[in-house]
This record gives C-alpha cells, structure tokens and sequence, in this order.
C-alpha cells in the first residue's frame, strides 16, 4: 500500500490531490497494485499502481500502444493480469470467475474507442440491451429509459436508426448512451474523441463533464488528447514504460518539472 | 544439414502447437456452449432466427446439388448396371448412395461453404470492432447470445436440409431413369423402397447432426479469435470453409464405420 501511495504521488508523500481540500478520507473505489501484462513477448505494463476515488474523473495518458485501453479491459475482466491485484470496492476482479465479473460488469459502463455497436441492431435495442439482460423492466419503462438516457447525450427520434445510419460523433454519443443505460457506478471511456471533429469532440467532453455533474459517477477517460484531458479531468495519469510515471491534479501536471512529463505534454517524447 | 533439421523439427513443433491450440480452443468453446444451451433463459427467438438463415436460405443450394447428384448418378450407374442387364437396380443403388453418403456429405460441404463462413465473417467482423467485448462490458455471455443459437440451429437444420437432399437426389434420379433409360417411375419407387432400410436413413441424418455441430462451433470459434481488421475477416473466412471441409471429409469415414455398429 505504501509503494502503491508512492508510486501514484511519484515519490512525494502521499496525498490525493482530487479530495485536497476537502476534510474527508475518501476510500479508492479501484485499485492498481502491481499490475504486469504482457501480449506474447511483449510487455505492456510493467507494475501499474493506480488509485481511483468515487466520484472523480481521472484521465490516463500515454503515447499510442502503452497500453492504455488494456488497463480499461483488465478493469472489466475481459482480460487477465499476468500478476498483480485489480481491486473494485475492495474485491479482487482478477481472481473473480465469469459469473462474479458479471456483477461488477453491471456496475461499469464502457464507451469503446469505435462505440462498438451492435450493427444488426437498432439504436433502441442497443441501449435496451443491458436492460433486458439485467433488469425486469416492461417494455414502456424501458422505452422511457432509452429516451431519456438519449436525452442526456443530446439526441431523439434516433431510436429506430441502425448504426450504419449514424454519424462518427452520433456513434459514440448512442455508445455512452448505452454505457449508461443501467445507471453504472463508473464509466471507462476508450478514446473518446478520436477520429471525431472538433466540434464534435468538444461536444463529446462537455458530455463527459455533464455526465459526471448529473450521475455523479467515477470516470476514467483513456487518451492521448491532452486538451481533452485538461478539460474533462480532475486528475490525470501518465503511462511511461508500462508504469505511472506520474498521476495528479491537472495543475500540478501542467507545471511538472519532470522530464518525461514535460516531452510529452509538449509533444516531443520519443515513441513510447 | 543439422541446421536445416532443426529449422524443420521447429517448423513442425509450430505447426502442432498451433494445431493442438485449435483443437483445445474448439473443445472449450464446445463444452461452454453445451453448458449454456441448457442454462435458462433460452433465447428461442435467436435460434428460430438463425435456423432460418442456416436451413431455410440453404434449401436452394442444397437441392441443386441434391438434384444434379440424384442424376449423374441415375445416369452413371444405370451405364454401368446396362452392361450386365441389372438396369432395374437403378433406384436402390442412387437412393442407398445418396441416403448413406451423398445427401449428408453434400449438404454439409455445400452448408459449410455458404454458412459457417458467414457465420465466421458476422462473429469475427463483431470481434474487429469490439463488439464482443461490448457484450461482455454490458454484463452478457457471447457464447450464449452467439454460439449458443447457431449451434443449435445448425444441430437441427442439417438433418431435415439432408433428408430433403434425399428425397431430392432420389426423385432426379427417377426422372432420368424414366427420360433416358424408360425404367418406370413406379419400378424405380418398388426398388427404392425394397431395399432401403430405416438404419440407412439413420445413418445419414445421424451424421448430418454431427456435421451440424462442426460447422457452426468452427465457424463461431474462427469468428471469436479472428483478429487484424478486414484482412483478418477475409483469412478467417477461408480458413472456416477449408477445416470444416476437411473435417466433415474426414470425420465422414469414421462415422461411416461407426453406424455401421446399428
């Protein structure tokens, strides 16, 4: 627990920045600890150590293949750490069988990086889809469901659309739309605003921050978009050589002195 | 020398790794689906779905081939049998063929061609774009919402597509007996019936149920491990048509041997 507090505080003492101010000793909803994997020979993370703490949005940054989005997938159990501890509310995920990382599935909404819908159906059955498998909703109340969680990212009468009728921006809000559908505790975004205009990738952070002010729930956010992650996050991480070199308020980020800190947010590290 | 012994003895390690891989991933994803297919809640509106794309959009084909078979074979044996006078056997020999072999290995073959690489291509093009992964995240199990009803739609379509085969191949069969050799098509019905069994029939839809099974299980199992974009899609099609092809033919012998047991 102590290399982990370190490690999230590159060596200073430790302190959460997110709750600095605030009286109270917030629990970590999840936890990093020690956490190595590796595809084939190739080692991706190399010892991440991470808290993350109820109701903050954390960013995780890092250059293309660090291994990001692999963080977000051992966070839902569809992969496995090589070693290490992933803890959510304190119970191990990577220790958990298919039927208990169900339980903890429910409790996390996921906005992958290409929305990931499912082509063959519509808009509706997508959202309705976590309803039906996880709640007993009539099909008036989850009508009312999909529209309103359509409502919170900003569309209507999309409903009967299939995924190929939509948008790259219309894709990813019916993504978080879904993500959201059964009122999850925490939601990972995949690359957000990759491959997305600027407007509309604006749009897409004014709904991460939204999302947050009205379910007020834990929101990780993967990218390599720094000006998005300055505007959605209250902390950010960054993943250098499979661990967290660095994680804190964005201010102190901002003002790190640190050299790989620095190139990256200039744009000048070597390829990572 | 010693050199390039190694480089082959490597070469055939990785090759039976990647084998034995394969097979072990096949077995796995069997037993999962035989587990879910008996785990409530059943998704009968899926499997209904998809035996209508597996069955009812492969009856066309299917009877093509059966028809075309029923008669070269009418008018081969019927050459062959004219030589020693035993034209009349025209019926039970194309019905015991087609019955035995023909109907379950065509309609297989002719199947496995068409769906178990759609099936590869839909489930690996969902595995492309994460979508499989969405269906975890969102708390559901892939092989119940997508093995589970095209196993079980391919188990129970390919007996009836096979029997439908036979009764096809059997009566072009008749119609070139009555056009080219003047056998009448009451004879050809006398000899088809005389002589063909219960256990004959058995053996053939006995087979296709299995067939049934390889076809869809392979072609979810490459769809599932499918990787590298619209590429990966491409190869994991063929490679779905080559080894359901190859173990229907296969396995096809051994099969044989084994009703031969009833």
């Amino acid at each position: 627990m102590v290399a982990l507090k370190r490690a999230a505080t590159g060596g200073r003492p430790y302190m959460n920045p997110f709750y600095k101010n605030t009286m109270s000793k917030p629990e970590p909803i999840i936890e990093f600890i020690d956490v190595h994997k590796s595809f084939n020979d190739n080692k991706v993370l190399d010892g991440i150590d991470l808290a993350i703490y109820r109701g903050e949005t954390i960013t995780i940054m890092g250059g293309s293949g660090i291994g990001k989005s692999v963080l977000l997938k051992l966070l839902l159990g569809l992969i496995r750490p090589d070693k290490g501890r992933i803890l959510f509310e304190g119970k191990d995920i990577a220790a958990m069988d298919e039927d208990e990382l169900i339980g903890i599935r429910t409790k996390i909404g996921m906005l992958f990086q290409g929305a990931a819908l499912f082509d063959s159906l519509s808009v509706y059955e997508n959202i309705a889809y976590a309803l039906r498998e996880h709640l007993h909703l009539r099909e008036d109340e989850i009508r009312e469901r999909v529209k309103e969680k359509l409502g919170l990212v900003g569309l209507e009468d999309v409903e009967d659309k299939k995924p190929s009728e939509l948008s790259g921006g219309m894709k990813k809000r019916v993504g978080l739309a879904r993500a959201i559908a059964i009122e999850p505790e925490v939601i990972l975004y995949d690359e957000p605003t990759t491959g997305l205009d600027p407007t509309n990738a604006r749009r897409i952070n004014s709904l991460i921050k939204e999302l947050q002010r009205v379910l007020k729930v834990t929101s990780i956010v993967v990218t390599h978009d720094i000006k998005s992650a300055y505007e959605v996050s209250d902390r950010i991480a960054l993943i250098y050589e499979g661990r967290i070199k660095k994680a804190g308020a964005v201010k102190d980020f901002k003002s790190a002195e640190d050299e790989v800190v620095a190139s990256f947010l200039n744009g000048t590290m070597e390829s990572v | 020398m010693q050199e390039n012994f190694k480089k082959l003895f490597l070469l055939l390690g990785g090759h039976s790794t990647e084998s034995l891989r394969y097979i072990g991933g096949v077995s796995i994803l069997s037993l999962q689906t035989f587990y879910y297919t008996f785990s409530r809640p059943f998704n009968i509106k899926a499997i209904i779905y998809q035996m209508d794309f597996i069955g009812v959009k492969s009856i066309s084909i299917v009877g093509l081939t059966a028809l075309s078979s029923g008669m070269v074979m009418a008018l081969q044996t019927a050459y062959g049998l004219g030589r020693f006078g035993a034209k009349s056997y025209v019926g039970v020999i194309v019905s015991l063929s087609l019955v035995r072999e023909l109907g379950p290995i065509l309609t297989a073959l002719m199947v496995g061609g068409r769906v178990g690489s759609g099936i590869t291509a839909e489930i690996g093009a969902m595995n492309v774009t994460e979508q499989i992964d969405a269906i975890k995240a969102l708390g559901a199990n892939p092989v119940k919402k997508l093995v589970v009803p095209r196993v079980a739609a391919a188990i129970l379509v390919l007996p009836v597509l096979t029997l439908f085969a036979d009764i096809i191949g059997i009566t072009g069969g008749m119609i070139i007996s009555q056009v080219e050799f003047g056998i009448s098509p009451y004879a050809y019905y006398d000899s088809v019936t005389k002589f063909l069994k219960m256990s004959d029939i058995f053996s053939g839809i006995g087979k296709s149920l299995f067939f049934g099974f390889v076809i869809a299980i392979v072609g979810c199992y490459q769809g599932m491990i499918t990787s590298g974009g619209t590429e990966g899609v491409g190869l994991s099609t063929t490679v779905t048509v080559v080894t359901v092809s190859i173990v229907i033919l296969i396995s096809d012998f051994f099969l044989t041997k084994f009703f031969w047991l009833f």
